[in-house]
């Protein structure tokens, strides 16, 4: 078995993989993913499957705009069905510190050429029957927002870049890194590989895989849970969020209705296991919103992780400790839909040193000594 | 053409083209293919599937990892979810009171008594 490799990526998420390819597409020539469990098996598996372009921040707006336009020709790059599917992102306002953040998001969102608007009750009973529209008071609507299957998407980067000659290792688990004049020495627990180039898109596992190598990365693991429910006629097309109640939810192709939402209260942790509270929980916040939809069966919860950073926003590119160290984690729960744009972005500074976007500010560097930042507020 | 999943209509070409693509787990075939995901959540199909993949990976079944078991056990309604947890709320809580009642509650110490 081949161990010596130009660039080896830490983690077969949605980001592992579409680096991959993206490395592979922009000529590097040996690039190998490790991945402790299988495809897609942590955050990236477990994930609401949403893509939106509605954000709080200038940043993340043009990043995530960048991401769905490259998602729209995905298919046909890849050559694989990934149930990509734009049924737009409804995002509910209750209170009227909302309705005023949001007036301010769409405004900045148009400023940067986003089809966004805001939406009476009314007309987002319209586009999301079954709502109550009693208990909003405004919504966001970007039709060109939606979902996709993140098994599938990843599913697709995988064969994509197997076949530009990317090896992908399975069930192999990276026990501890090393640097050596210029070659890092990975250890796992299938046998030591090198390389000249070294990605961290271990997601949740982040953290620890800097720590190997004696680097920082402050991203901190906590559990959401989400459930799906048995399938039904299609009732609406978009993703449905609100902060203020704290729910997301869509309608998968198959008629499957997914929910999820985070709990403020949860520790930070590994841990992925379901709670009946949440079961309890996400019933009465869905059947608040869509009381008509009470008799609608669960058939099955689940939980992931969201690896978080302080501002709620990735961290990507090089660090400054170890050279030709790279990141691409701490997406915040938003991995699977920046995933496209970030992932062509790395192998741009990777291979030519430069981006077409700036991503300065998403530098590790910002967490470190006393530096300001944004905080990113469209998170549920 | 021959059905392995009844509840997400997957036949046994789909898990075999999964299986060619990589996946060497019940797990990875339920999320590339959707075997396992439907009401019954894989009662039916997990024996198949594991079957098949021994088949085509020529591994004995005993080395086949087992599906992730997730709740419920059976579809349930939104509605009887959250009558189930309030009635049991209800319940806690008339159990709290009836602790907290001062009758069965620990008699106070007496006064002076203390060294």
């Amino acid at each position: 078995m081949k161990t010596r490799f130009d660039a080896i990526i830490i983690g077969g998420g949605i980001l592992g993989v579409s680096t991959a390819y993206e490395l592979a597409k922009a000529g590097l020539k040996d690039v190998c993913v490790i991945e402790r469990h299988y495809l897609a098996s942590g955050s990236t598996g477990r994930c609401g499957g949403g893509f939106r372009q509605q954000w709080s921040t200038e940043a993340n707006t043009r990043l995530a705009m960048a991401s769905v336009k490259r998602l729209e020709g995905i298919e046909e790059e890849l050559g694989y069905q990934t149930e990509f599917f734009q049924g737009g992102y409804l995002i509910l306002a209750h209170s009227d510190e909302d309705v005023e953040q949001f007036n301010k998001n769409v405004a900045m969102q148009q400023r940067l050429g986003l089809g966004v608007k805001t939406v009476t009750p009314d007309e987002a009973r319209e586009i999301v029957p079954f709502l109550d529209q009693t208990k909003i008071k405004m919504a966001t609507w970007c039709p060109t927002d939606g979902h996709i299957s993140p098994f599938l998407l990843t599913q697709a980067y995988a064969n994509a870049a197997r076949r530009l000659g990317v090896e992908i290792h399975l069930w192999t688990t990276v026990t501890g890194l090393m640097k050596k004049s210029n070659t890092f020495f990975v250890m796992t627990d299938k046998g030591p590989y090198e390389c000249q180039k070294l990605f961290n898109c271990a997601g949740s596992f982040a953290r620890s895989i800097g720590e190997m190598l004696n680097v920082e990365i402050p991203v901190d693991p906590y559990r959401h849970e989400i459930l799906v429910t048995e399938p039904v006629e299609r009732l609406w097309n978009p993703m449905v969020i609100s902060f203020g109640v704290g729910l997301y939810s869509r309608q998968e192709k198959n008629g499957g209705v997914v929910m999820g939402m985070g709990d403020p209260n949860e520790p930070v942790g590994t841990y992925v296991g379901s709670s009946m509270h949440f079961m309890y929980e996400m019933s009465r916040r869905f059947t608040t919103l869509f009381p008509k939809l009470s008799g609608l069966r669960i058939v099955r919860q689940w939980a992931g992780l969201y690896e978080m950073t302080a501002d709620a926003q990735p961290i990507l590119g090089p660090v400054d400790e170890v050279e030709n160290f790279y990141q691409a984690n701490g997406f915040s729960g938003h991995g699977l839909m920046l995933a496209p744009a970030v992932s062509q972005l790395l192998a741009e500074l990777v291979t030519t040193g430069k981006t077409s976007m700036p991503i300065d500010d998403l530098h590790v560097r910002r967490f470190r000594g006393a530096r300001t930042f944004h905080r990113e507020k469209s998170v549920v | 053409m021959k059905i392995v999943c009844r509840c997400q209509d997957v036949t046994e070409e789909e898990v075999v083209a999964a299986i060619r693509q990589g996946a060497t787990t019940i797990d990875e075939i339920k999320r590339l293919v959707r075997a396992g995901m439907g009401p019954c959540q894989g009662r039916t199909c997990r024996r198949l599937v594991s079957q098949i993949i021994s088949r085509e990976l020529k591994k004995p079944m005993a080395e086949i990892y087992p599906p992730t078991f997730r709740p419920p056990n059976r579809p349930v309604p939104f509605a009887l979810v959250m009558a189930e947890y309030e009635r049991q709320a209800a319940e806690d809580r008339k159990k709290a009171e009836k602790s907290a009642r001062p009758d069965k509650a620990a008699k106070p110490a007496k006064e002076g008594k203390h060294p």
